[in-house]
């Protein structure tokens, strides 16, 4: 009771001071979480994109991004007959433009592709597509914010295309993709006779080893990967994943300097105190706890706050129109558990010195200045 | 309580206190401040340390109450030497009490909160600190600001306080470093008596720097200091 006065009291001393250190936390768990979590999901949207109902994907050797890996489509024939595939699709992906909306991206696939194989026709049918030129197919997103419907021409980069379905996939990120024929797409890309990858299918989960090592004998320019090691190894994600949490460490870094400042600053005009304290028999350790439990009220607070206020960051970002499909991201306990964990980190090692200062606090020298 | 007033500066009893050849200095030994000073204090005794300002009467208080360490010497509180560490926090909270000039206590705290302290600091039970606050209290007319900051009281009552905050954990002894001096001359003999009352029913022994020597004069025992050394000791 007379410690968690003492704790409060002193905070409640300098509200502004404690204030500013709890909105230094309060930030730094908000953008980690709101940076942390809408990654995830573009990852995860991402990967879930180029696994649909398929186990490998097979591009490029050493390509640091999938956009400009390019898969001949003699390979595409000849991996298509081997006996233990059961289905492989080729997929080309390209970014393209309308007026309002700077990145589209562009699914070239081929009628039997699972994307369009699975996906929720709401408008249109699946036998249409690839039986005429010019002709798209758009998620449920695109349609929404090119503002299209089947019959509707839309301009997308330099070409028109007439919309012949509107499909609702499970993922964010294709429904705010547009479809085409791979024909069209390696046409309109000036890609032809490529794809960017190749989704794989087996017959049996064993042939996957098998299925590994004919493809690095036969094409050596070509790698194949288990979707779990291309979550690992792909260099897109691994950046990604690595910026956000060091863009995160760095704020719970200043917001731990922030704290850092607070308490010793609460130490240094406090020493007097600190003495009294002494000489009414608190130990090294009560008073360390004091000092630590004055910084772990501060990142508490600043914890809850930025939860608060990262949670409402996402739900606002998911309000903004041109990011529908790209920020589909639901917070990931697992998330909270690590943000929380770094916060407390950070709250006890910005009590660290403070709390190691106060307890060589001497009470007779302490006492003697006035 | 026992009202046991027994003149005890005439009976022999046991000695709670000692210093033998204690010295101390500062940096690296520039400054001397206590040249062997040998001293001793019997139990229930109160025992006025006089002397001119700066002749060490505070270094020697500190010393006794465990919150420094002689640089040579032995320093004996009942019968046991203090040391550092876990001996002198056990000193601190429950052989001996500190009262100072200034009354050092945290100013937007309450009363009651700050002489909660040293029970907070020791492990005693909430209900039983209560009832020993409420007894003093009520020995030093302070009941009704138990509640009141220590930024509302009076010069007076912020002493009592500190003086009620220095006997909360039932101190054998009590240490007390001009416990007047920042107060007027009315006010300073009220509370003097005060604390010769308390320390008479608890049957506390008291060592009290001063350089009043008209309070000292009332203590059972008057020690001269001079130099950082014990030069008379006299029964009053
Ligand atoms: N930490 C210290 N460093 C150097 N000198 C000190 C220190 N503490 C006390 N002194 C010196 O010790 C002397 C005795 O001080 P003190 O015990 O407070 O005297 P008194 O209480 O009798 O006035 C003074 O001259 C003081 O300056
Ligand atoms: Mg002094």
């Amino acid at each position: 009771m007379i410690f968690l006065k003492l704790i409060l009291t002193n905070l409640g001393r300098h509200r502004i001071r404690t204030l500013i250190s709890v909105a230094g936390i309060a930030f730094s768990v908000a953008a980690m979480l709101t940076v942390v979590t809408i990654l995830q999901g573009a990852v995860g949207m991402f990967s879930g994109l180029l696994s649909a109902d398929s186990q490998i994907l097979v591009f490029e050797r050493n390509v640091s991004d999938l956009f400009f890996s390019s898969v001949p489509d003699a390979a595409v024939k000849d991996i298509q007959g081997w006996s233990m595939v059961q289905h492989a699709n080729p997929v080309l992906f390209g970014v393209v433009s309308s007026l309002d909306h700077p990145i589209i991206t562009c699914f070239g696939v081929t009628p039997e592709d699972a994307r369009i194989h699975d996906a929720a026709w709401l408008a249109g049918t699946r036998s249409e597509f690839g039986t005429g030129a010019n002709q798209v197919v758009l998620g449920e997103r695109a349609a929404e914010f090119l503002n299209a419907k089947v019959g509707s021409k839309v301009s997308i980069g330099h070409g028109v295309f007439s919309v012949i379905g509107i499909i609702r996939t499970k993922n964010g990120f294709e429904d705010g993709g547009v479809f085409m024929p791979l024909r069209s797409a390696q046409n309109f890309f000036h890609k032809e006779g490529t794809s960017s990858v190749l989704t794989v299918k087996l017959k049996s989960r064993n042939d996957q080893a098998a299925f590994k090592s004919q493809v690095k004998q036969r094409y050596p320019a070509l790698i194949a990967l288990q979707d779990q090691e291309f979550d690992r190894s792909y260099s897109q994600f691994r950046i990604l994943k690595a910026t956000a949490w060091a863009v995160g460490a760095c704020g719970l870094l200043l917001g731990g300097l922030g704290v850092a400042n607070t308490m010793i600053m609460s130490v240094f005009t406090r020493i007097r105190e600190i003495a009294i304290l002494r000489v009414n028999g608190f130990s090294n350790g009560q008073i360390a706890a004091m000092i630590f439990g004055e910084s772990g009220v501060v990142s508490l607070i600043g914890t809850v706050a930025g939860l608060l206020i990262g949670a409402a960051a996402i739900v606002a970002l998911k309000l903004i129109p041109a990011l529908h499909g790209y920020v589909d991201a639901d917070i990931q306990p697992l998330v909270v558990v690590a943000v929380v964990f770094l916060a407390c980190l950070t709250g006890i090692a910005g009590g660290l010195y403070p709390a190691f200062y106060a307890m060589r606090i001497r009470a007779v020298e302490a006492l003697r200045f006035e | 309580m026992s009202n046991c007033v027994l003149t005890p500066a005439l009976k022999k009893t046991a000695v709670v206190v000692s210093a033998e050849d204690v010295w101390k200095s500062y940096d690296d030994e520039t400054i001397q401040v206590l040249n062997g000073v040998d001293f001793e204090a019997r139990a229930g005794q109160t025992v006025a340390l006089c002397g001119p300002s700066g002749c060490g009467k505070s270094t020697l208080l500190h010393l006794l109450g465990g919150l420094d360490h002689p640089t040579r010497g032995r320093v004996t509180v009942n019968g046991k030497p203090v040391g550092d560490g876990q001996g002198s926090l056990h000193l601190l909270r429950h052989e001996v009490g500190f009262v100072f000039q200034l009354h050092n206590l945290i100013a937007d705290l309450t009363l009651e909160e700050n002489c909660l302290i040293p029970t907070v600091a020791a492990g005693t039970s909430r209900s039983v600190a209560l009832e020993r606050l409420r007894q003093l209290t009520e020995r030093t007319g302070l009941t009704h600001r138990l509640k009141h900051r220590i930024q509302k009281l009076s010069g007076g009552e912020r002493q009592r306080t500190a003086l009620c905050r220095a006997l909360m954990n039932r101190p054998r002894i009590l240490l007390a470093d001009e416990p007047t001096g920042s107060l007027d001359e009315r006010t300073s003999r009220q509370i003097f008596d005060l604390l010769l009352e308390l320390v008479a029913t608890e049957g506390i022994t008291l060592i009290m720097a001063t350089h009043d020597h008209g309070l000292a004069q009332k203590c059972d025992r008057l020690v001269e200091m001079r130099d950082g050394r014990i030069c008379e000791s006299s029964l009053t």
